[in-house]
């Protein structure tokens, strides 16, 4: 264990030799070990993107619902990219409450216009914002917490009827996907 | 190591020269010229591109012609896109066909129109349905053909335009049809193509060898539609690996500097 | 190693880590100073290309199996949405394909350069006799690797190749009962060589570690095959080695990259873009080009072997076969027990070296009537030679080679030694700069 004393980038022979000239051969060793260590990042890209959804994973993003056979302050619960979406064919009632809220008291400010292109239908995704789970309150009889929204039963997170976070510890409002009105009663979601 | 290298190539020159003289009972097909460089070929063309207009015409054939009985299960309509086609032209293609779906919440299947997420719709509901319909054996799928057949493109173009009166003395059962190109020159398939078959929306003429030679194209890059993509890498690889093994070179003479 | 403050690295936490876990210390050791042979040719550099191309079939091969699905019903469609859907699916799957069998190509030169220059023999039979395992372990891995896909030689592979074992007398049957989990080759079958394909890479990676060590026990050969004599024979490993492994990998690796991007089927079977199909037999099945010249041998084995003017069947032509084919992998564990000659490198051996090109004609023979179908036949004039002659006779010349081998040694004249390695590559005692003491130092 005698000779240990040098690092391991710089082997015994690097420093010793008589041909050539030392900064040439030092900038050629430099040379061969960024290019290898390029060429070795440039592979991984492959490999690390492989992971990422593929072309037939994203073909499938979208998802057509009809909305005709929702009653109001009936919701439905639709699959999109393997989540459930929230459909609440909202009361009067809901979309007021929903409206007459003070957005600069909300942890998430945002007004129920900006979440609901039409006020009598909300739809979210209906993943709660904390760790994940699906809150309560699409059936009647489940729980919706005090604000007439939704409840996870997880972690006690509250939402009211636009969605939005009221108590608990989920940081953001529940996530509105992108949609479209295809005619008055089918949407496009994604 | 001189010695060792001449071995090696004693043996290899050895197998070599014994090699030809081994009775070919495999046929061996016309070479075409393929501008994306023939798929089952290696290093026939390293810059190959897809011809696209023949893809078009290629995918003309396969939908007025072979799709009667040809399933493609492994393409969707949204694959199409590489063939020069807009997501407009893609989602009228598509909607052009019936599909069944479902269950729905009443537990039925339904018919709906096709969206271009949808694989190309097969003409037989499943193989046994296919070769019920076909005399007792199911046309195979053309998704991957190209690669499963040896001769690749070439083969198809031979078994296309290979249809032709059986020799003198030469029996050919009922309910098969004798053609030059395919093993044992029997096969159950009537000849698909015929002059005029198809109109052209180019206006190439659609002559059987035109035919045949744009539904191959088409079906290599269904076999391979990452041909270009490959091509195209591959060129950036190479010339990357050929620097690299430059500079290693500089690098391992300016070590060895002292040791010769 | 356990006493005293060994290490003394520049760079604190090195140094820190070093001390508590000496890793630094022993890559210094094993691959900083190591004392290396100074006259390897480029021969010795598919060790390191061997253990390259294992790292980049893991690396693929996880990535693969993260998209690939072990079902009957659902795996031929799951590669080949690996091909057109994953993004850059189509490159690692090419990878993979191609890299089975440039790891061969890697592994078959690492072979017969330890057969040419006697890299088998004292102190390095246990060296070598690792090596074959691990060879044994990577045919059985791409054995397994190649049913995956599900393709018709996937599946038909997997039937011959299984069927192997009922030729093994009494148990036969019950043991490929027991390899299928079933009645044939199917979902059971291809679930557990999922499971084995995946783990056997790991098993490779424990026994190239032990491979490794073996070979810093008693250092390496070299095409002398003369022991380094002192400090004049050897040189430091880095950076003299790694450049030069390091520039041999990268020219490999770009004939590999020519074959990946170029001619990614090269190595295939077209029937294997058919999708499996237990009622059709395809006319033609030939094994991956790499174990062509086993599957020969075993073919060649057409006759019952019995006990002479007795009528007595000793064995079978079936379990023949499958006797030879095992049996040209397993007379490479008793190699170095065989050859009774002492010197090592076939540059000194005139009679051996002749056996050696026989063995190699031998064995490329073997691997092209390997691919020919069973009946096929040479038309020289006249004259009709069936394939299945012609294998036997490159069976025999393959056998032959190591079984004369301890005659080879008594009646062989070896050509003259040199007194060691510095001598004719330098003509003279000069000193090799920073050179380790001690060539024999304990790994």
């Amino acid at each position: 264990m005698a000779d240990t004393t040098q690092t391991a980038g710089h082997g015994p022979g690097s420093g010793s030799h008589s041909g050539g000239d030392p900064t040439r051969r030092d900038f050629i060793y430099l040379a061969a070990a960024a290019t290898g260590v390029v060429g070795a990042a440039v592979t991984a890209w492959p490999f690390i993107d492989s992971l990422n959804p593929a072309a037939d994973t994203l073909a499938l993003a979208s998802t057509d619902v009809d909305l005709a056979p929702v009653q109001v302050g009936q919701s439905i619960t639709v699959t999109w990219r393997g989540k459930p979406v929230f459909i609440r064919h909202r009361t009067p009632e809901e979309i007021k409450s929903a409206v007459d809220v003070n957005v600069s008291e909300l942890r998430d400010p945002q007004t129920d216009a900006a979440r609901a292109k039409k006020p009598e239908w909300l739809i979210v995704v209906g993943i709660c914002t904390h760790l994940g789970c699906i809150p309560l309150g699409q059936k009647n009889s489940d729980p919706r917490g005090e604000y007439g929204g939704w409840f996870c039963p997880c972690h006690g997170s509250v939402y009211d009827t636009s969605g939005r976070i009221r108590k608990g510890p989920a940081p953001r409002n529940l996530e509105v996907p992108s949609y479209a009105f295809k005619t008055d009663t089918s949407i496009r979601i994604g | 190591m001189r010695r060792l290298r001449s071995l090696i190539l004693a043996g290899l020159v050895a197998v070599a020269a014994a090699a030809p003289a081994v009775a070919s009972e495999e046929m061996e097909y016309p070479k075409n010229e393929w501008s994306h460089g023939a798929v089952t070929r290696g290093f026939s063309n390293i810059f190959g591109t897809f011809d696209r207009k023949a893809l078009q015409r290629g995918f003309q054939v396969y939908k007025e012609v072979c799709s009667a009985c040809h399933s493609m299960n492994l393409l969707s309509y949204r694959n199409l896109s590489a063939l020069g086609y807009n997501e407009a032209e893609i989602t009228a293609i598509a909607a052009g066909y019936d599909m069944t779906d479902g269950p729905n919440d009443e537990g039925e299947m339904f018919t709906r129109k096709g969206v271009p997420a949808d694989h190309f719709k097969a003409p037989f509901p499943n193989e046994k349905a296919a070769a019920a319909a076909n005399g007792g054996k199911a046309p195979p799928d053309l998704s991957l053909i190209v690669k499963a057949r040896k001769g690749g493109e070439d083969y198809i173009v031979a078994l296309m335009t290979g249809f032709e009166p059986a020799p003198a003395g030469f029996t050919v059962p009922s309910g098969g049809n004798y053609n030059k190109a395919f093993p044992g020159h029997v096969i159950a398939m009537p000849p698909p193509l015929s002059d005029g078959g198809v109109t052209y929306a180019d206006g190439t003429k659609a002559t059987v060898e035109q035919q045949a030679k744009d539904v191959a194209t088409f079906l290599a890059w269904a076999a391979e539609p990452n041909l270009e993509a490959r091509h195209e890498m591959g060129l950036k690889v190479m010339i990357f690996l050929i620097v690299l093994a430059g500079i290693l070179y500089a690098a391992k003479r300016a070590v060895w500097a002292d040791q010769h | 190693m356990a006493h005293g403050p060994s290490s003394s690295f520049k760079n604190p936490v090195v140094n820190w880590l070093d001390q508590r876990l000496p890793i630094f210390t022993m890559i210094q050791k094993e691959y900083g100073v190591f004392p290396t042979p100074r006259n390897f040719n480029y021969f010795w550099n598919f060790g390191a290309i061997a253990m390259i191309m294992l790292v980049t079939m893991i690396v693929s091969g996880i990535v693969l199996a993260m998209h690939y699905t072990p079902n009957t019903n659902l795996a031929f469609n799951s590669v080949e949405r690996i091909m057109r859907d994953v993004n850059f699916g189509w490159l690692i799957r090419y990878i993979h394909m191609n890299g089975a069998s440039f790891f061969f190509i890697a592994v078959y030169i690492h072979i017969f350069r330890g057969l040419y220059y006697g890299s088998y023999k004292k102190p390095r039979e246990l060296l070598w006799m690792i090596g074959v395992v691990i060879f044994l372990l990577m045919m059985a891995t791409a054995f397994m690797g190649y049913v995956l896909p599900w393709g018709q030689m996937s599946f038909w592979g997997a039937t011959v190749i299984t069927n192997l074992f009922s030729a093994l007398p009494l148990v036969g049957q019950d043991i490929v009962t027991l390899l299928w989990g079933g009645f044939s080759v199917d979902n059971p079958t291809l679930n557990r060589f999922f499971a084995l394909h995946y783990l056997l890479p790991f098993v490779i990676a424990a026994v190239v570690f032990l491979h490794v060590a073996a070979l810093h026990v008693t250092g390496s050969n070299n095409p002398l095959g003369v022991e380094p004599k002192g400090p004049q024979d050897t040189l430091p490993f880095h950076p003299y080695y790694t450049v030069k492994d390091s520039f041999g990998t990268v020219v490999y690796l770009a004939i590999f990259a020519a074959f990946v991007f170029y001619a990614p089927n090269f190595f295939g079977e077209p029937d294997n873009y058919i999708q499996a199909n237990p009622m059709v037999t395809p006319p033609h099945i030939v094994p991956e080009w790499y174990f062509l010249p086993y599957y020969a041998i075993l073919r060649s084995i057409t006759f019952d072997i019995s006990i002479p003017f007795t009528g007595l069947k000793l064995i079978e032509a079936k379990l023949g076969g499958v006797i030879a084919m095992f049996g040209s992998i397993a007379i490479l564990f008793i190699l170095p027990w065989l050859d009774t000659s002492p010197v090592r490198s076939a540059r000194f051996r005139p009679i051996f070296k002749k056996g050696i090109l026989a063995f190699l004609v031998a064995f490329f023979l073997l691997m092209y009537v390997g691919a020919q179908t069973a009946d096929a036949a040479w038309h020289l004039g006249g004259l009709e030679i069936p394939l299945v002659y012609v294998g036997q006779f490159a069976t025999l010349v393959y056998f032959g080679f190591f079984l004369s081998l301890p005659f080879v040694g008594l009646i062989e004249k070896p050509l003259p030694l040199p007194a060691s390695i510095a001598k004719p590559v330098l003509g003279g005692g000069a000193t090799a700069a920073g050179a380790a003491a001690k060539p024999m130092e304990k790994a």
